[in-house]
């Protein structure tokens, strides 16, 4: 059996804007329907600036934990549930998803992360509050507190720093 | 700054990284000559997890989702667009050549003239009514995609001056795991700009970097109609190449 080398990647660049992003990508259910939860945050650079070009992938489970396969995620029948959306960050750097809460143990949303100026996708999981320490990936304490998401009134508040003091904790996957 | 500068600073990566004797697969986020990334890349290794759950499967997209029209970049408006008309052709495997069935692939390009359809493309290069220059299709059940589009223009940039990028056509990829999530782009043969752009050569190793370029295709290429090109993917995020006690037990 031959390995075959991966193909790498590259920026998703400046101009994504027209062909990426779409009509209710951000939102997995109407944000109108009552089990409906709101997660949202900014993306930040290495200087706590917004980084208005980003782009984010997100990707869960339904709140009993199982993994949705179905299609409809680019066009929304607001019935069916896909577990999978997209959102680019406003001239803020702020994002916004309407959502369910996923379940799973311990539950995380799956979040992927593009943006002009960022080479390659990074990877990351934003954790529900109140995951407990054990439960979480084996990273440094004082970096825990990145992977978690806050609760607020309507759901869920995640930020992301691409670089500096409190950076976010970015996942690999890659088996070597 | 200077395309001479750059070109220094991107010949003195591609220096050490040669005499490091190490082999990169990946592109570099950390890569200065592409001033945009200095502020944006992560200072720290990514923590390395096994995948689990959610990670473990790919959402999927389905005729619901993408019409066939989709995939030919050039009947999107009511005349035909500027430019070389060609098609784009290639297979989504993982990296033990497994394909990456009735998957997503979306792309989006520059016209012709290298101007996008973008409010902050401020290039003056004129706009092309018959050509939009995003398009998208599902892979079939042995993995190929096929696009028929115009080939893109090099455009400028304001990386440094005089900054231009190669033609390219940006390509996002799933693959049959979250993990295996691709965004790249994809080059032609020979293009002159290579050696002085930071996003190509970020990419420090030239065979990963060649992995970038489509392969002009004559069989692909159809009569007074386009020319053909054949570019692969390959995706291999988690997972395992399996080792020689797999297959025995
Ligand atoms: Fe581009």
């Amino acid at each position: 059996m031959t390995t075959l080398a991966p193909t790498p990647g590259q920026t998703v660049g400046p101009f994504f804007g027209f062909a990426l992003p779409y009509d209710a990508g951000s939102e997995l259910v109407p944000p109108t329907r009552p089990d409906a939860v709101r997660l949202h945050g900014r993306v930040l650079d290495g200087h706590g600036d917004p980084v208005p070009d980003a782009l984010l992938e997100l990707w869960q489970p339904g709140p009993d934990g199982r993994v949705v396969q179905r299609q409809g995620s680019f066009a929304r029948d607001s019935y069916t549930f896909t577990g999978w959306g997209r959102a680019a960050t406003d001239r803020t750097g702020r994002y916004r998803f309407s959502t369910l809460r996923p379940g799973g143990t311990p539950p995380y949303f799956a979040i992927t992360v593009l943006a002009r100026g960022l080479l390659d996708r990074l990877f990351t999981r934003a954790y529900l509050p109140g995951t407990l320490d054990d439960r979480l990936p084996d990273v440094p304490a004082e970096r825990r507190h990145t992977i978690v998401a806050e609760a607020d009134d309507r759901g869920f508040v995640f930020d992301i720093r691409l670089q500096g003091e409190d950076e976010t904790v970015f996942f690999s996957y890659t088996q070597d | 700054m200077d395309q001479a500068a750059i070109s220094g600073e991107i010949e003195a990566i591609a220096e050490a990284y040669q005499s490091s004797g190490a082999v990169e697969t990946d592109v570099r986020l950390d890569y200065p000559p592409y001033r945009s990334s200095i502020l944006r890349h992560p200072t720290k290794a990514p923590h390395q997890v096994d995948p689990e759950g959610i990670e473990l499967w790919a959402p999927v997209f389905g005729h619901q989702d993408v019409d066939p029209f989709e995939a030919d970049l050039t009947i999107q408006h009511r005349g035909e667009p500027l430019g070389e008309r060609m098609r784009v052709t290639g297979r989504v495997t993982d990296g033990d050549g497994r394909p990456v069935r009735h998957q997503l692939v979306e792309i989006w390009q520059a016209n012709a003239g290298g101007r996008y359809i973008h409010q902050r493309d401020q290039h003056p290069a004129a706009l092309d009514p018959n050509f939009t220059g995003m398009g998208r299709c599902l892979t079939d059940s042995d993995g190929f995609y096929r696009f028929t589009t115009i080939k893109p223009g090099p455009y400028p940039w304001r990386n440094h001056h005089n900054a231009w990028r190669p033609a390219h056509i940006h390509f996002s990829l799933f693959g049959s795991e979250f993990t295996q999530r691709l965004v790249t782009q994809m080059y032609f043969p020979g293009d002159p700009l290579f050696a002085l752009d930071p996003i190509y050569q970020a990419i420090t190793d030239r065979a990963a970097r060649d992995r970038l370029v489509a392969t002009y295709d004559h069989d692909l290429t159809q009569h007074e109609w386009s020319l053909g090109f054949r570019w692969d993917v390959v995706l291999t995020g988690s997972h395992r190449t399996p080792l020689e006690e797999d297959h025995a037990a």
